[in-house]
């Protein structure tokens, strides 16, 4: 199992390079400097020579791609010429928020999704299954954005004055604040240190940073604020998942050993749950894995339309304002959580179906 | 049991062998599998939402009131910028003027807009996959059929394209291009030409490795020949399946593009940038959004069904 863990990692490493060095090409090939698009279209040419002599941006590409390698395997992903900030610290403030949304969506849709297609599948043939596949069909058609402005009208204004009613935008009330658990608990944190950003990370995580310090209108007020977004993200990949749970699973119920455990007797829920269930969560374990690009790309425009900073909506105005640094670093670290999510599909695998770990 | 499982073998062998049925087997193959399709009715419905918006892309100038671009002031009385939807039947003063989806903030007829949204929509999701189909399968066949470092090459560079999450990576591609419908489209036909490339590969692949092209190459055809008139024509079901779902994403893609205003740009009647011109307004007029997204999310449907329908109908394998 270790040696097959070992492999799968470094076979994830060239995969990551190519990604870094596309991102690198493509962004340079975008139209426009960002020297125009911050200090403006009468920007003088000493003016940007100031100002691309500051940022590294008038060394030879291929330089600057060998001072960027550099760059992120010390975790120094340079600086957005946009905020002027590390984009380390964009990081730190956006990624928390984007995790917590997919994590919320991909929860939503696993915990809906399988139920939903194993149901599907049990009363195969009749009005639930059809039922269900009909919602599965409107559910992979509908646009995430619509979905989304949709459902904010629904909860904000026709559900206004019930108890129903769901914020529609931003990730707190005005006024509220997650206190993070360090200070909470007293910690003290040397200011600048990779432990202390590292710990600002994770209380970044206002649902889980106000969950673990027992901050509960704060948990409750971010949790009310995430539902519409994450229900909205959750749709796509949730019909998805309903309908390969479902396949799957009729699949696996026509096969020769799901007869042989009914011929010994074994009762139906013991044959689905035993014998059925786990040799058909195969399919399912990848098609969650794969939504993960699904969600990020969602991300975006879910981000777009619920007023979240989180890195998709970042991303989009970083790609759009030629901000160098920041779409690099987002790539990557996109890329980085894409190729962490394959490798632990993979290891899933190993889990469920032990013939992939004796190769 | 298996002495007659074996006379069962030879009995179907034997008719297969028979060259008077040979002729006409794949005429009856394509019988079988319209039959299988017309059985299904989630296909038939796809089917015919399909006809149903090429039809009304068609007849658009018959059926929209207005022009879609047609400003209402001064044309109408009593007509505001956001007018909700008002149909006299249903009990709308006859003072106002008929909109059946009401009035956008222009002041434009939305259902005119809606109903020219269709060409737009079907006209994207048409090129932008014929685009991905002939140059991924192309790269698939060359891939699939030289092997060696170009199938290497050309696979390794469709797995790159495959690491980026599509709307992202479409993203960048236009702001490379320059926003604009034609940009968008190019954008998604590039995030999409993988499936193409693997699927066409694969069939190759197998198809390559058949007798009948092992015949083809005895019988000295050139290698053109054996790829346009032997690999090509028995690879075509899974593209066909793969097309039809691939015009659903394209339309849902596009129209997210063009939502985050990298598509179609104003006044160009499109479903996405007309949902994404009033998103502020959703909370004051609702249906100026609802209708555009409803539009989007019926022609995916459409196509989404019939793609579904068509392989089950096109994989014998699949019907249980």
């Amino acid at each position: 199992m270790l040696g097959f863990i070992v492999r799968r990692t470094l076979l994830a490493i060239p995969v990551l390079l190519g990604i870094v060095v596309v991102v690198f090409l493509l962004i340079r090939a975008i139209p426009g400097d960002p020297c125009t698009s911050l200090l403006g279209e009468r920007a003088t040419e000493e003016a940007c020579d100031r100002f691309n002599e500051a940022k590294g941006l008038n060394e030879p590409i291929p330089v600057q791609l060998g001072i960027y390698m550099r760059d992120i395997v010390t975790f120094d992903l340079g600086d957005s010429v946009r905020f002027s900030r590390p984009v380390n610290q964009l990081l730190i403030e956006r990624l928390p928020l984007t995790i917590e949304l997919a994590m919320s969506a991909l929860t939503i849709a696993v915990l809906v999704g399988v139920p939903l297609g194993i149901l599907a599948a049990r009363r195969h043939n009749t009005l639930v299954d059809s039922a269900t596949m009909a919602f599965a069909n409107v559910g992979v058609s509908m646009p995430v954005f619509w979905l989304g402005l949709m459902l904010a009208y629904l909860f904000a204004i026709v559900l206004q004055d019930t108890p129903l009613a769901l914020p529609p935008s931003g990730r707190l009330t005005a006024g509220v604040f997650s206190e993070p658990y360090y200070e909470v608990w007293g910690w003290t944190l040397q200011e600048g240190s990779l432990w202390a950003k590292f710990n600002e990370f994770v209380a970044n995580h206002v649902i889980f940073n106000s969950f673990i310090t027992g901050q509960w209108d704060v948990w409750w007020d971010a949790v009310r604020h995430m539902v519409l977004p994450a229900v909205a993200l959750a749709t796509i990949p949730l019909a998805i998942i309903a309908r390969i749970t479902r396949s799957s699973l009729l699949e696996t119920m026509g096969k020769d050993y799901i007869r042989t455990a009914r011929a010994k007797g074994a009762s139906e829920r013991r044959v689905v749950r035993s014998h059925a269930l786990r040799n058909s969560l195969l399919p399912v374990v990848t098609i969650i894995g794969l939504q993960l690009g699904l969600l990020l790309g969602g991300a975006v425009l879910t981000e777009t339309v619920f007023n979240l900073a989180g890195v998709g909506r970042a991303l989009f105005d970083a790609i759009t304002g030629r901000d160098y640094a920041v779409v690099q670093g987002f790539t990557v670290v996109i890329a980085a959580g894409y190729v962490l999510v394959n490798l632990l599909v993979d290891l899933s695998y190993a889990y469920l179906d032990p013939r992939i770990r004796i190769e | 049991m298996t002495f007659d499982r074996r006379e069962m073998v030879d009995a179907i062998v034997t008719e297969a062998a028979d060259p008077a049925r040979l002729t006409d087997k794949p005429m009856s193959q394509w019988r079988l599998a319209m039959r299988r399709f017309r059985e299904r009715k989630s296909g038939m419905i796809g089917l015919g939402i399909i006809v149903g918006l090429i039809l009304v892309a068609v007849f658009a100038p018959l059926l929209a009131p207005f022009e879609p671009n047609q400003v209402l002031v001064g044309v109408e009385e009593n007509v505001r910028p956001r007018d909700p939807p008002c149909v006299h039947l249903f009990g709308c003063e006859d003072e106002r003027p008929q909109h059946v989806l009401g009035v956008d903030g222009n002041v434009r007829d939305e259902l005119s807009r809606v109903i020219y949204g269709s060409r737009v929509s079907l006209t994207l999701g048409f090129f932008t996959v014929t685009i991905a189909l002939v140059v991924g399968s192309s790269l698939g066949a060359i891939a699939g059929y030289v092997g060696g470092w170009l199938d290497n090459i050309i696979m390794r560079m469709m797995d790159v394209v495959l690491g980026f999450p599509s709307l992202l990576l479409a993203i960048a591609i236009v702001a490379v291009l320059g926003p604009g419908l034609r940009n968008a489209l190019i954008a998604i036909a590039i995030v999409t030409l993988p499936a193409y490339a693997r699927v066409m590969r694969a069939q190759v692949l197998a198809i390559k490795e058949s007798d009948f092209v092992a015949a083809s190459i005895a019988l000295g055809a050139p290698a053109r020949h054996i790829v346009l008139r032997r690999v090509i024509p028995n690879s075509l079901t899974p593209l066909v399946v793969l097309a039809t779902l691939g015009v659903a994403t394209a339309i849902l893609e596009a129209a997210g593009l063009s939502f985050l205003g990298l598509g179609a740009q104003p006044p160009l009647a499109e479903w996405g940038s007309m949902l994404a011109s009033e998103r502020n307004q959703v909370f004051t007029a609702p249906h100026l959004v609802f209708f555009p997204g409803l539009a989007i999310m019926i022609t995916v449907l459409g196509f989404n069904l019939m793609g579904d329908g068509l392989r089950d109908a096109l994989d014998p394998s699949l019907n249980k």
